[in-house]
């Protein structure tokens, strides 16, 4: 396709959600005025991320996929002369198929919200925020400028801590403080990196970087800005132990705010080791590759231990289920929580694949991104349908005495959520299997130079990460899908169990997508893998051009 | 014959440059114009004169504009070598632009204070102008006599303006607190002026300048003296460590708008001087001043930001102490190019540093009287003004809490902050650039202390109101609302204040998405 047409589509993906944002605000105009305010607004939340994803798809269509190492559908205008800042923009096979799993999942997170109006204040300003989400995340992913990447990164956050803050549940005041001041002073530090490397390299021109490959700095200049560069990404990842804000943000979260944060925000960690740190500082990340990777399988271990204490029964049910939970915060077993440690751990898989600073590897973390980014995007979705259904997403309330029984009582929902935790478990064929398997894979072998009998090591404690995950994933299905049926005296309720509504049309439309993508990225990964592998040996080897 | 008389005219009457004075001299003559006009004026038509003197404070800020076109001095030596007392190049007209403009701000505050206040109008503008003719006068002045007349002519109505209040025991303390400090620090800058005349044989900065490369090495000592001494005058008027305790009660005591006016043109007063007579007067010295001002930058920015840390929410006036005392660590950000100044190799290094200073006190004037400005709108109705008034703020008025938010971010140089994030930026490269690495490191700690607590009151603005809560707790809660927002109702809307938000809500989103309107300052060639 035409370049000129190329960069006009990456142009608008970035700048129509923010205009559209705007636009949320104002009154609508005649004729698109819909069946009142409420509707109107919604619907252009729907249009807006219906036109990006368009862009998004049309951007990945004429993507010259012979070159994906390329950067392609440059634009690169001068913006701040005097600190040398540019507007500059691209995607190469790194970056289009985050830039293309965003559009998605926004506007599938407005397609639902359209259908399943969030409980909060009005609609408007949570398409507003959504927007600039949006906005921002794509940003991110496009921009070729160090500053504009970190102003990208802090866009992301004002709307989040909204959404949170605004349209949240339980605690959500104090989970949106927390993670603000998390990801805040984390990005601070890693602005302080970013200057570093950009005031010391001469350029903050991420192509020029990554091509001089840290030649222009000294190494004290590189082991300083990388670790205040992958401290500061750490905390976004999250890498243990640096996590503690996510499962709080997460459980008071709205629907789509889990959505949207473990979909894309996280994906932006990574994305930027992948970018910034292996390219541009190449000696550093390599002293720093096996503490990341220990950091990493540590971040695995212990998500998948946390989710098994979230799985498994909660010795207080026993007593009486109602009571007992309300004085427990609703915090244990809480199923939004234990898919937030789930994220901790999977995104220990991406960060492994990293450390391993292999082409193997790294193709497998931005495999692994992707994958985390559609199955935990559907699993949250399918918790917040539970929570629409059932009131809550306690397990131990949910599940009873003997289980939740959802393939008796909702047998579509219960499938899907079979379907997306087997997913997560990493079974062979669906998207989560090829990822972390290149992960480890890229472990078994690391770069020269890194001590191989340390990623060995690591290599076997993510094997015991995978085992432990899929007892968990196994322990959820039992005890959320499976149980009796007929009346069950241990609710609290003293009655019978309420039939729970199956999928709705209008959620088969916002999930079924995600599911033909977990299938299709499990049986094609090389579909995914061509992208990224030319790119990333590319950017190992030395910069883009 | 007639030509030698003539040529013995112009030695004698000098002709001077009157378009190149025009700035200060408008702001004067209209100051005179509104204390005269006072005496006629009915009690209603007072009202006339803040229009009055905003209309002037503007023109002065136009005239600005046919200066554009080249430098130009005036008040020279005729005899001997080529030596100026006032020179309009690119450095005096933007700070000048700063001061006037600062001042109409405060203006445009200062209308709703006046009424709520009751303070006497004719005085107020009278010294307002006054205090801005000083200012302006200031960064054109090229020599040490002028810069000291120009330095008091901006302070001494700064001293009456804080004590303002009449009857009011705060405001009392604060101006007397601000006089005496103030009055110390102007006596020994004069011992430091004098030592340095006594030194050089001349007042003019550009023959100081020649002058202290080769002193007498007798009187080496005394120049030095001179010099250290002259900078702790302009070092009080920035508020730099260890001159800062007079901030914070002065800046509760005095009337909001008055505060805003000392943090934005006070401060920018203090800091050209120190430009001035630091890479005009003094580059020979800059072994001395250079190291001095950059511990000073970092035992500023850290004493501001460690109180402002320490301020608790619920005292009265917290709001604007807390201002108070994050003006102080500003200011010490803006002294940080200052120090690279004195390391920089060449005056062309120097002069983008102090670029990076003039860019830096550019955005931080507009986004700090911005938040002055909703501190005045939120002292209407909770005259405490403490930090707990503004939550919920965002319920009760949207726009004033996201202006009020946007300014905090602008401060704290975060996004949507863009303009207060680059600023930031240019004053930490100028410090890289001068070798001062250390600097740069207490500076980006320093930022990461400030998000704390500019996060802080960012978040409470946005929470849910606090008397829903109140309502529940306390059975007769519910009317306590009902009287605030009876209150509200009976002031009279502040229009020219809503303005002040505005504009300076403009202006901050104006600079934000093109920086590169004032960061190009920190690039060209001011001086």
């Amino acid at each position: 396709m035409n370049h000129t047409v190329q960069q006009l589509l990456l142009a608008a993906a970035v700048v129509l959600p923010l205009l559209g944002s705007a636009a949320a605000l104002l009154p609508a105009p005649p004729g698109l005025r819909g069946r009142g305010p409420d509707q109107a607004v919604l619907r252009h939340g729907v249009t807006v991320t219906g036109v990006v994803l368009a862009a998004a798809i049309a951007l990945a269509a004429g993507f010259d996929h012979d070159h994906p190492a390329r950067m392609q559908a440059q634009t690169d205008i001068g913006w701040i002369p005097a600190l040398d800042i540019r507007v500059h923009l691209g995607v190469d096979g790194v970056s289009l198929p985050l830039l293309v799993l965003t559009a998605l999942l926004t506007f599938l997170c407005a397609l639902y919200t359209y259908f399943n109006r969030p409980s909060g204040p009005s609609p408007k300003a949570f398409v507003a925020l959504l927007l600039l989400l949006e906005s921002g995340t794509l940003a991110s992913f496009a921009v070729l400028d160090l500053m504009l990447f970190f102003l990208a990164f802090e866009m992301v956050l004002i709307p989040m801590y909204f959404l949170i803050n605004r349209w949240g549940g339980a605690e959500r005041e104090r989970a949106a403080w927390r993670f603000i001041l998390y990801t805040l002073l984390g990005s601070v530090v890693m602005l302080l990196g970013l200057l570093l490397v950009g005031l010391e390299g001469g350029t903050f021109d991420m192509v020029a970087l990554a091509t001089d490959k840290g030649s222009g700095l000294s190494h004290t200049t590189q082991l300083i800005a990388a670790l205040a560069i992958i401290v500061g990404l750490a905390v976004k990842a999250p890498m243990w132990p640096l996590h503690s804000w996510l499962p709080d943000a997460h459980t008071a979260a709205p629907t789509v705010g889990s959505v949207l944060l473990a979909g894309v925000l996280l994906k932006m960690g990574t994305y930027g080791l992948v970018r910034i740190v292996l390219p541009m500082t190449p000696e550093a990340a390599h002293t720093y590759a096996p503490y990341l990777a220990a950091f990493a399988v540590v971040g695995i271990i212990y998500g998948s231990l946390a989710c098994l204490a979230l799985a498994l029964p909660s010795p207080t049910t026993t007593l009486n289920g109602g009571f007992a939970l309300s004085e427990s915060t609703g915090a244990k077993g809480d199923l939004k929580r234990l898919i937030a440690y789930s994220s901790v751990g999977h995104m220990g898989f991406v960060l492994l694949g990293i450390a391993t600073l292999t082409p193997t590897g790294v193709n497998g973390a931005l495999f692994a991104n992707i994958a985390h980014g559609l199955i935990t995007g559907l699993l949250f979705f399918l918790v917040g349908a539970l929570k629409d259904r059932s009131g809550t997403t306690d397990l131990d309330q949910l599940a009873g005495t003997s289980g939740a029984a959802l393939y008796g009582r909702a047998p579509r929902l219960g499938g899907l959520l079979a379907f997306g935790a087997v997913a997560s478990l990493g079974l062979p064929g669906l998207a989560g299997f090829w990822g972390e398997m290149l992960a480890m894979f890229g472990a078994f072998d690391p770069a020269d130079g890194l001590s191989r009998p340390a990623f060995l090591t690591y290599m076997a404690l993510a094997g015991v990460g995978t085992l432990l995950t899929a007892a968990y994933m196994l322990v959820v299905v039992r005890r959320v899908c499976m149980g009796d049926q007929p009346i069950e005296p241990g609710t609290g309720t003293g009655a019978g169990r309420p039939a729970l509504a199956d999928v709705h049309g209008h959620e088969f439309a916002a999930w079924s997508p995600l599911v033909a993508l977990t299938v299709l990225a499990g049986l094609w990964p090389a579909a995914l893998l061509g992208l990224t592998d030319p790119a990333v040996q590319q950017l190992l080897a030395g910069g883009n051009r | 014959m007639t030509a030698n008389s003539s040529s013995l005219a112009t030695s004698l009457v000098q002709s001077v440059d009157w378009l190149a004075v025009a700035p200060p001299t408008i702001a004067a003559l209209t100051g005179l114009a509104v204390l005269v006009a006072d005496l006629f004026l009915s009690e209603r038509g007072k009202r006339l004169l803040g229009w009055g003197a905003i209309a002037g404070l503007a023109l002065a800020s136009l005239s600005l504009l046919p200066l554009l076109d080249g430098d130009r001095s005036t008040f020279c030596l005729t005899t001997g070598a080529h030596a100026c007392s006032y020179t309009a190049d690119t450095f005096a007209l933007v700070i000048q632009f700063l001061v006037l403009g600062g001042a109409l701000l405060t203006a445009l505050l200062s209308f709703s204070a006046l009424d709520d206040l009751k303070l006497p109008a004719g005085e107020f503008w009278f010294l307002l102008l006054s205090s801005a003719a000083g200012a302006a006068l200031l960064p054109a002045a090229r020599d040490l006599a002028t810069l000291v007349i120009a330095l008091e002519v901006a302070s001494l109505p700064a001293f009456a303006l804080v004590g303002l209040r009449r009857g009011d025991r705060l405001s009392s303390e604060a101006a007397l607190k601000f006089f005496l400090s103030s009055v110390t620090a102007t006596a020994v800058m004069l011992l430091g002026v004098s030592f340095v005349y006594a030194a050089t044989g001349s007042l003019h900065l550009s023959r100081i300048a020649g002058a202290l490369t080769h002193v007498d090495p007798r009187l080496d000592t005394l120049a030095q003296a001179g010099v250290v001494l002259t900078l702790v005058g302009f070092a009080f008027k920035t508020a730099a460590v260890p001159f800062h305790f007079w901030v914070p009660d002065t800046y509760v005591g005095a009337p909001v708008p008055v505060a805003a006016y000392l943090s934005v043109v006070g401060k920018a007063v203090g800091f050209s001087g120190l430009i001035l007579v630091t890479v005009l007067a003094f580059p020979a010295y800059a072994d001395v001043w250079g190291p001095a001002v950059a511990v000073l930058a970092a035992l500023t920015m850290t004493a501001g930001n460690a109180a402002a840390l320490r301020q608790r929410p619920e005292r009265a006036f917290s709001a604007v102490r807390l201002l108070a005392w994050s003006s102080v660590a500003q200011a010490g950000y803006l002294l940080v190019p200052i120090a690279a100044a004195g390391y920089a190799d060449s005056a062309k290094d120097a002069s983008r540093a102090i670029g990076s200073t003039v860019a830096y006190a550019l955005t931080y004037a507009a986004v700090n009287l911005g938040a002055f400005a909703v501190a005045a709108l939120v002292a209407r109705t909770s005259p405490a003004n403490r930090l707990t008034d503004y939550r919920g703020l965002y319920a009760a008025r949207p726009a004033a809490a996201l202006a009020l938010g946007f300014f905090l971010l602008c401060l704290a140089g975060l996004p949507p902050g863009i303009i207060g994030l680059f600023a930031k930026v240019t004053v930490f490269s100028a410090a890289v650039d001068a070798g001062l690495g250390w600097l740069a490191v207490v500076m980006a700690l320093n930022v990461v202390m400030a998000l704390y607590y500019y996060l802080q009151w960012t978040a409470v603005l946005f929470r849910a109101p606090e008397h829903s809560a109140a309502a529940e707790s306390v059975p007769g809660g519910t009317a306590e609302p009902v009287p605030a927002a009876g209150a509200a109702v009976a002031r009279p809307r502040a229009v020219p204040l809503t303005a002040a938000i505005g504009l300076t809500a403009v202006i901050g989103i104006a600079l934000s998405g093109a920086p590169q309107l004032v960061l190009r300052f920190a690039s060209g060639t001011l001086l």
